[in-house]
């Protein structure tokens, strides 16, 4: 039982930071502020809730799982409204999203 | 290990300190600012500093960021060209930063031994004071009893930083400043719904946290200083969602004032009341029967003074800061 719980929270604990990675990565390669910003708050938010989920799973103490689901619960709560009140304030300003529609015509 | 995790953390925080000098937008350098206390914060904590590491990120990453950003509100987003040559400037900077460098070689090593304050007074905080003050949080019995003189001062800092700021900016009492809610409201209440649904379910968790913070600092991280700073933030929350204007219904700046002044008063009047029976300015142990009750009746209400007056001061200074943009903009028009 042991090592399934040990693996089930590495495997988490992996693909947190491989989504962390690539949302690093999206930050860089992604060609407009909305497609990053998407990048960013999709892998980030899914990124942190693995991570904690895989330190719930090696924490062996009741206070600490409880604290990880509470900074879980808030993780769920603040980064998507993150996104929302950027991309708000982005389309606010006026920068347009850039569309595939534009660039063929553009072509 | 720590060492990789040190290294990885300083340079990050070097990086955006040459960031933050080449930088004109300060809005840019306001976020990069933010970055740089949470990063000092997660630095904290790797060397266990884990008081001074909430301190930091309550300062750093929260308050003073919103009130920068106010600032720049009222004094523009972008920095203007130099006006003249900076030679001057710089070389006082290098002369003062050289002499400071110069200074610092005479002190011992980081974690040296037998340099003399780990000789003398680190042993007997660390030996005595759980049975002198009795708090489990050795930070706490230091910064509250050992060295309350020297907190007074801190707090005092920051209320007289509050009072210049209410001297240089008041505006608060402006007579179109009761009208009700106002057209901000509506707007707000139009264009920001979701995050206000979020917020509203948020804050009282962020105040539960402040309170956590405020009356659990004696037997783990945390004390007055930062839930003041906590506390604040969720009310500057608070203000910035539903309006300044809703804000100030809920809770009158003058409601503010007096709280600021209260918890100096407090303060000072745990000490004098010490001093009355006979003992030292901001000994505590005379204040109960048993000197260990007094010590923590003592510690609990300077904690409890220095919430208040941090509190308050921050409000009042966003309040001022606020305050002085939109009459600047009314002036305009």
């Amino acid at each position: 039982m042991d090592t399934v719980i040990s693996v089930a929270s590495l495997l988490c604990l992996l693909l947190g930071s491989f989504l962390c990675l690539s949302g690093g990565v999206g930050i860089l390669r992604f060609p407009d502020f909305y497609t990053r910003m998407h990048a960013v708050g999709v892998t980030d938010t899914l990124a942190s809730a693995m991570i904690l989920m895989g330190l719930m799973l090696q924490g062996a103490e009741a206070n600490v799982v409880i604290k990880l689901i509470i900074i879980l619960l808030m993780t769920l709560f603040i980064n998507p409204t993150a996104s929302y009140a950027l991309a708000k304030a982005a389309m606010y300003s006026g920068l347009k999203p850039l569309l595939n529609m534009q660039k063929s015509k553009r072509g | 290990m720590e060492l990789f995790v040190n290294v990885i953390l300083l340079s990050f925080l070097l990086a955006i300190a040459l960031a933050i000098v080449r930088m004109k937008d300060l809005f840019a350098v306001i976020m990069l600012a933010g970055i740089y206390g949470l990063l000092s914060a997660s630095f904290f904590v790797v060397v266990d500093a884990v008081d001074v590491a909430i301190t930091e990120a309550a300062v750093g990453a929260g308050v003073f960021t919103l009130l920068m950003l106010v600032a720049t509100v009222m004094a523009g987003r972008y920095e203007q060209g130099a006006r003249h040559k900076p030679l001057l400037a710089l070389a006082v900077v290098f002369i003062t930063g050289s002499l400071l460098i110069y200074g610092s070689l005479d002190m011992p090593a980081f974690g040296y031994g037998p340099a003399p304050d780990h000789q003398h007074v680190d042993s007997h905080y660390i030996n005595e004071s759980m049975s002198e003050v009795g708090v489990p949080n050795i930070v706490t019995a230091v910064l509250a009893s050992y060295r309350g003189f020297d907190t007074l001062g801190e707090l005092l800092v920051i209320f007289t930083a509050g009072v210049a700021v209410m001297a240089l900016l008041s505006t608060l009492y402006d007579s179109h400043s009761n009208l009700g809610t106002g057209p901000e409201n509506k707007w707000l209440y139009e264009q920001q719904m979701p995050i206000r649904l979020v917020v509203k379910i948020l804050i009282p968790f962020i105040m539960l946290f402040a309170f956590y913070i405020q009356f659990h600092g004696d037997y783990g991280p945390g004390g007055g200083f930062q839930a003041g700073l906590i506390l604040a933030s969720a009310i500057i929350l608070y203000a910035m969602l539903f309006g300044i204007r809703t804000a100030k219904q809920v809770i009158s700046p003058r409601f503010y004032q007096c709280l600021s002044a209260f918890g100096i008063l407090l303060y000072g009047g745990v000490g004098v009341v010490a001093l009355l029976n006979g003992e030292h300015f901001l000994d505590y142990s005379v204040l109960f029967t048993d000197p260990l009750a007094g010590q923590h009746v003592g510690i609990v209400l300077v904690e409890l003074g220095i919430g208040c007056t941090v509190f308050s001061t921050m409000i009042l200074i966003f309040l001022n800061f606020y305050e002085r943009k939109n009459n600047q903009l009314d002036g305009c028009q």
